[in-house]
């Protein structure tokens, strides 16, 4: 669709060890959009490759990573080819990032006031004067009392949950278009977790921003996101909008993974449980990579890996289950003929 | 039922020390008068956000620090009053597992080793008699027999946390105290680790104190439930009466923060202002008053005791 | 309920295997380990190398030059000294002495260093105070005029020279050896120990020490070169190893005065052994840092 805001199309990005011997998919073919304004929740485990996606959207990526395939449009223009003079206008400015860490992402030995006015400065060649009281008003909107003293204070004399807001801060200082957020409420207590989240929504609101937020919880995005995808070794297995992938599950990851959430509103004796692991990205499985672990696996999935199946407009599935033809029935035996992708 | 363990009035105090010559400067009350049984069998869920004493409350009861004031009483009997040989069973009979997997394990020692270190630390056992039990440990939490002569780089977070719940087991415990012991893993295994641990419990009888901050894996694990903040017990109660349908408003606040399991569940109350005051120099009265969108006058002056309400102990002058 | 097994590891690597693939890794320093093999391997066959004995000359045939200079014999491949030395011969067996003395110096000062780190790390409180304010004020104290005030009160002998240096490096052992400490005590392996029941000693033992070994090894590395420029120096001012044992420094001290007038192999060549070999043992120590280092490596 050409009116999206952001778009990937089969983007790969690989880790190649320096013998070139290792190749690690850490981001496989890799399709999603965003809509202006929307917000994207992606799910996955440590090593799903949710955090280099991130990172590829950004080009980002260390030294050793590569994007080897795909495009990544954005406001219509491709990311992937871009110069990197031209890419650091759009970061920071256009694309705007929050990590985990509060207290890593700000400099200790800089004002706040310094730090959220930094942005400025670079993309908008904003005097320092000009920057600090913009920097001001940033503060207060992140609802942070007492702005004019807080701008001057240094980063140690704040608690973590301020911390964070600063990050959130600095990441709306050039009012981006968009805004990734890798795992950023996992060091807050709960309480502060919520007024955080709380807090993003508003500036969501106000400002038309797009999420997208990297969390292997699947509470924030229950709470936060519209659209949802879950990524396994590399790969999206399921996306779609968030309450009908919580209320119908197409993929076995995803169902497993929902029930493995203990809930408060019903008591059960025994959550679902994956067994085994995640399979090593450097050493795929040639099916699926998730059918050692599937308990719905049949014998096409030991050597085919499904295409992404479309199933409903703005749903998809990577699993033979989801394809149109298998939909009424599993055949065991019979190797099926390759049915169509979408 | 009876309580394997009771803690009556347990403090907790540390002297905050500051300046060249250590002048003591304040006292922080990290527990603060609180008490709460563990029943056999049973799980008891310890929630609150930092500095609501909940570790050092873990760190009582695994005799990792003294208490300043209260006692614990194991079996009926005060801790403080018992002989050499009374502590060390009391010693044996109450392990830990801790958050981190990958911090709990000695890196330069082989897992049939770190299985067997309390066994061999308190019982003259022999060399064949202590592998036979690593073995059976190893199966009952689901380990092939091979892993006993690996070292713990060789483990994923989730087996490795199954190795130190092994470990735990080796003295045939009658209370473990779970620190976090799933926040560190992976969400496809936390699931493996707390069906573990709760088949664990009904096979063998065991008796948890359960420590996180993920609500809803307490409120699955727990009994009963014991809500803290600043030191003290704002609540507590049987565990899905208590996650269900909290009184205290710090509770409430605190479910209502808890992240929604469905995006139909998304709750509209509104989110608790403010941060939880510095333990140096608590709130006067009852420490939640200044973020509480109920208090009084006399909450700012009168610390409220916990009183039974409801089947249940709330400390809350709204409920008196 | 059953629990599946998921699959380990499949190779059952052992420690010593372990150490094996990392000598494989790229960066290995290969020529300051050969060099050091080298010096190594010299100092334990000085007796068969060399070709003529270190402490005994001829006048005869003093100040002859290197091989390649004119007046120069094959006989003599780096020259004589001012007592008709062979040079080659000296610097041969001069590498005993800086390997033995190098060697059991840095093992004195790593473990007085390393015990009295794990003391003070661990058991905190007043030991530690103790400890650390000893350290402090030995450190304040300019090492190397330090160790020549001791030499000068208990007098020159390669025993001396090993205890005095021990006793002057352990330091730096105890400091980063206590920092390493603290951060383990705060580990849960560590606190784990504790709820075993296991005593302090035990838990010092089994579950600190091994585990600060590693430091204790790249420091190591890293002290034998400052021990072995010590060592020369001391020698090289008279209080070190006594004349007319052999030593690199020592050598340059006597080499010293021929230098004015021209007679340079006397000086330079025990001057680029020391060299190599503290380059090597730096180079090495680096390298073993970045392996080695629990902060970089992941366990």
């Amino acid at each position: 669709m050409a009116n999206k805001l952001l778009s990937l199309e089969n983007v790969s990005a690989h880790y190649v060890s320096q013998q070139g011997t290792r190749v690690v998919r850490a981001v496989d073919e890799v399709t999603l959009s965003l809509d202006a304004g929307e917000t994207l929740g992606i799910v996955g485990e440590s090593g799903s490759g949710k955090s280099t996606l991130a990172l590829t959207i950004l080009r980002l990526l260390p030294k050793a990573a590569r994007i080897v395939g795909g495009r990544i449009m954005f406001e219509g223009e491709d990311l992937v080819d871009k110069p990197a003079a031209e890419m650091r206008r759009v970061r920071g400015k256009r694309i705007a990032m929050i990590l985990q860490d509060p207290m890593a992402s700000l400099n200790p030995l800089f004002t706040i006031g310094d730090q959220v006015g930094e942005p400025l400065r670079v993309h908008e060649g904003a005097s320092r004067s000009s920057a600090w009281q913009r920097a001001i008003d940033l503060i207060k909107s992140v609802r942070i009392a007492s702005p004019q003293t807080r701008v001057a204070q240094f980063p140690h004399e704040m608690s973590g949950g301020m911390r964070q807001r600063i990050v959130g801060a600095i990441g709306m200082s050039c009012e981006p278009r968009l805004l990734i957020a890798d795992e950023p409420t996992t060091s807050l207590d709960l309480t502060i977790q919520a007024q955080y989240l709380d807090l993003l929504r508003e500036l969501q609101r106000t400002h038309g921003l797009a999420l997208i937020f990297i969390t292997h919880n699947l509470g924030i995005v229950a709470k936060m996101c519209d659209q949802l995808a879950v990524m396994y070794a590399g790969r999206v297995v399921e996306q779609g909008p968030v309450s009908r992938v919580f209320s119908q599950p197409l993929h076995p990851y995803t169902k497993a993974l929902l029930g493995s959430i203990p809930r408060m509103t019903e008591e059960r004796e025994q959550l679902t449980a994956i067994d085994g692991q995640p399979p090593d990205l450097a050493n795929l499985p040639a099916g699926c990579s998730f059918a050692a672990r599937c308990p719905a696996a049949f014998a096409r999935c030991q050597v085919e890996a499904p295409p992404d199946f479309t199933v409903e407009p703005g749903r998809s599935a990577r699993c033979w289950l989801a394809a149109p033809t298998v939909h009424a029935s599993i055949d065991q035996t019979i190797p099926l003929s390759r049915s169509a992708a979408s | 039922m009876t309580a394997v363990m009771e803690a009556k009035g347990l403090s907790k105090h540390f002297q905050a020390r500051r300046g060249l010559f250590g002048g003591s400067r304040g006292v922080v009350r990290a527990v603060d008068e609180i008490s709460f049984a563990i029943e056999t069998g049973h799980t008891l869920g310890v929630v609150g956000e930092s500095g609501c004493g909940k570790t050092t409350t873990a760190k009582l009861v695994l005799g990792l620090e003294t208490p300043s004031g209260g006692s614990i009483q194991f079996e009926g009997r005060d801790l403080e009053t018992l002989d050499t040989p009374g502590r060390r069973r009391y010693r044996k009979s109450v392990q830990a597992v801790f958050q981190d997997p990958y911090a709990s394990l000695n890196p330069r020692m082989r897992i049939s080793a770190i299985i067997a270190e309390p066994l061999v630390t308190n019982e003259k056992t022999v060399a064949p008699e202590v592998r036979h039990r690593v073995l059976e440990l190893l199966d009952l939490v689901g380990l092939p027999e091979r892993s006993a002569d690996l070292f713990p780089h060789e483990f994923s977070g989730g087996q490795r946390q199954r190795i130190a719940i092994a470990r735990a087991l080796v003295l045939s415990p009658q209370v473990i105290v779970l620190d976090e012991p799933v926040s560190a893993l992976d969400v496809s295994i936390r699931a493996q680790i707390l069906n573990l641990l709760r088949s664990l419990q009904t096979r063998l009888g065991l008796s948890y104190l359960f420590i996180a901050h993920d609500l809803a894996a307490v409120a699955h694990m727990s009994h009963e439930i014991v809500v803290m903040y600043l030191g003290k017990i704002v609540e507590s109660g049987e565990a899905r009466a208590l996650a269900l349908s909290p009184k205290h408003p710090y509770t409430k606040a605190l479910f209502a923060a808890a992240l929604p399991s469905h995006p139909d569940e998304r709750s509209d109350e509104p989110v608790l202002q403010g941060e939880v005051p510095s333990p140096l120099s608590p709130p006067s009265g009852c420490h939640f008053h200044p973020r509480c969108p109920h208090a009084t006058a006399r909450c700012a002056q009168e610390a409220p005791r916990l009183r039974p309400v409801e089947g249940r102990q709330v400390a809350c002058h709204l409920f008196e | 309920m059953t629990v599946t097994t998921t699959p380990l590891a499949a190779a059952a690597a052992s420690p010593a295997a372990r150490t094996l693939k990392l000598w494989r890794l790229e960066g290995f320093p290969l020529i300051p380990v050969l060099i050091l093999l080298l010096i190594a391997f010299v100092a334990v066959f000085a007796d068969f190398l060399a070709p003529y004995d270190p402490q005994i000359g001829s006048l005869a045939r003093r100040f002859r030059p290197p091989a390649w200079e004119a007046g120069g014999s094959m006989a003599h491949l780096l020259g004589t000294d001012h007592v008709g030395r062979d040079v080659l011969s000296r610097l041969i067996f001069g590498a005993r002495v800086s390997m033995v003395v190098g060697l059991t110096a840095v093992l004195v000062a790593g473990g007085i260093g390393t015990l009295l780190g794990i003391l003070s790390g661990y058991l905190g409180g007043w030991v530690d105070q103790v400890i650390m304010r000893v350290t402090d004020a030995w450190l304040a104290l300019p090492a190397l005029t330090f160790a020549i005030f001791l030499a000068a009160i208990v007098g020159p002998s390669e025993l001396n020279i090993i205890v005095i240096l021990g006793g002057v490096y352990w330091t730096r052992y105890a400091r980063v050896v206590r920092g390493e400490v603290l951060s383990l005590k705060q580990r849960e392996f560590v606190r784990l120990a504790v709820v075993a029941g296991c005593s302090k000693w035990l838990i010092m033992r089994r579950h600190i020490l091994p585990n600060v070994l590693n430091s204790a090894i790249v420091l190591a590395t890293l002290m034998l070169g400052v021990v072995i420029v010590t060592e020369a120096s001391l020698s090289f001012l008279g209080v070190g190893v006594p004349p007319p044992k052999p030593a690199w420094g020592l050598m340059m001290a006597d080499g010293k005065k021929g230098l004015m007038v021209g007679y340079w192999w006397l000086t330079v060549f025990p001057g680029i052994c020391i060299m190599l070999m503290v380059l090597s043992a730096n180079l090495l120590g680096d390298w073993l840092r970045v392996k080695l280092d629990p902060q970089l490596r992941q366990l």
